[in-house]
């Protein structure tokens, strides 16, 4: 079957029943988590400064509920109702206000409302036209997309997207855009040899001059996920969040991942690692 | 569910309307009270990007006047409390956002406001 951006536009797409059955997937769940613990790495926010943060195409709220554990206060966008409509339906569990928009016709966030942005496999969405009108041609959407998304953010900020290209002249297409409209940065690929494993990450800067874009990440992915689904990389222990009582805690330390897992066993998930004295440990450094 | 803290940083995006177009009016809101986690440095964080007149304009319109006219020097801890009730435990789930300049009107839906433009008035 073809790529579902391909199928229809995203809000008939992503109608009740398909909203239900992608929130619902626990593979689904455990892939979008894995790349949202990853886009927050990317992010590289200060960690001694609570955030504001901006969820590109929110979908279901499987990623805003990454940003609710991490402590982040964040908005969300989507352009389908049913994917909003799963989101409030988990209204207890959360907590980001919600706006139903479509990225494409830009934002009306006012200038530096937000410390950073992320969107998790929505950017390829804006690769197809819909219809003959001018607005509509991907370029068009593209660039009122990514000035009005430059302009909402603050300075310094960054905005990482996790996106499914499928050509290079896509990718080329999108930095150039996102280079006009201010963006300074550029693509990281995880594990670019590995088929099921490799990601795409659009890493876009907003002032932070010197900034390097970051590496991505090689190795063994397999591996390691058969040794923990729920995987971390060595850098996010220095990432840190919030806990009910306001006091900083570690993203990865092992109270956060033995949460993490409970929340996969109440919804069903079945091959949830089990707890052992190995859970939240450090791992070997990849680079 | 939308509240105060995004209401306060939301402009009309309609085409050629970039002026006067904030902050958005509210109108015919329900409102609903939900308790949030008392975050101060959240909040001390936060000041510098309110516009506060539209803050304290959007907070009467919801029923809640006890925000200072004037945004205050000093954040004790009795400010900042007020301040975290009026962004955070306010939620809007009913009514609309009204474009003061082009008139513009965003419905808000289950908590959820309609952003989505017509073709003409995409810019
Ligand atoms: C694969 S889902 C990802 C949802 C969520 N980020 C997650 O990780 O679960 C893609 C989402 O992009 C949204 N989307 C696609 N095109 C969009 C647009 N033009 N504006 C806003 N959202 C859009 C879809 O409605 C859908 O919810
Ligand atoms: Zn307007």
């Amino acid at each position: 079957m073809s790529r579902p951006e391909l199928q229809a536009p995203p809000e008939i797409y992503y109608g009740d029943v398909e909203s239900k059955k992608y929130t619902n997937n626990t593979r689904v769940q455990q892939i979008q988590a894995d790349m949202t613990y990853r886009a927050l790495e990317l992010l590289n926010l200060p960690e001694d400064e609570p955030q504001f943060l901006l969820d590109i195409g929110c979908g279901s709220g499987l990623s805003g509920e990454i940003l609710d554990e991490a402590g982040y206060t964040w908005v969300g966008v989507d352009i389908a109702p049913s994917m909003l409509a799963e989101e409030v339906a988990l209204e207890r569990e959360v907590e980001g206000d919600l706006f139903l928009q479509d990225i494409g016709q830009g934002f009306g966030f006012r200038p530096g409302s937000f410390d950073g942005a992320i969107s998790i496999s929505v950017l390829q969405w804006l690769l197809n036209a819909e219809t003959s009108h001018p607005t509509s041609s991907p370029p068009h959407r593209l660039t009122r997309f990514f000035t009005t998304l430059h302009s909402a953010l603050r300075n310094p900020a960054r905005a990482v997207f996790q996106f499914y290209p499928t050509s290079d002249d896509q990718v080329q297409l999108i930095t150039s855009i996102a280079q006009k409209a201010g963006f300074g940065g550029g693509v990281v690929v995880d594990y670019p040899n590995s088929k099921r494993a490799r990601k795409v990450y659009l890493c876009l800067f907003v002032g932070d001059g010197g900034a390097q874009v970051p590496r991505g990440l090689e190795g063994d992915e397999v591996e390691e996920a058969e040794e923990d689904k729920v995987k971390f990389e060595k850098r996010r222990q220095r990432e840190v969040r919030r806990d009910r009582s306001g006091k900083r805690k570690d993203v990865k330390g092992k109270d956060w991942i033995l949460k993490k897992k409970e929340l996969y066993r109440r919804r069903g998930k079945e091959d949830v690692p089990r707890d052992s004295k190995y859970t939240g440990r450090k791992r070997k450094t990849i680079f | 569910m939308v509240r105060l803290i995004t209401h306060n940083l939301l402009a009309c995006h309609a085409k050629n309307c970039n002026t006067n177009n904030f902050p958005l009016q509210l109108k015919d809101v329900q409102v609903e009270q939900r308790e949030a986690e008392f975050n101060p440095d959240f909040l001390r964080g936060f000041m510098p990007r309110i516009e506060w007149k539209a803050l304290v304009e959007a907070a009467k319109q919801v029923g809640d006047t006890s925000l200072p006219l004037e945004q205050p020097e000093m954040l004790d801890d009795e400010f900042l409390k007020q301040l975290h009730h009026v962004l955070l435990e306010i939620h809007i789930d009913e009514g609309a956002l009204v474009c003061p300049n082009c008139g513009h009107v965003y419905p808000i839906m289950n908590g959820i406001p309609n952003m989505l433009l017509a073709e003409n008035e995409i810019g």
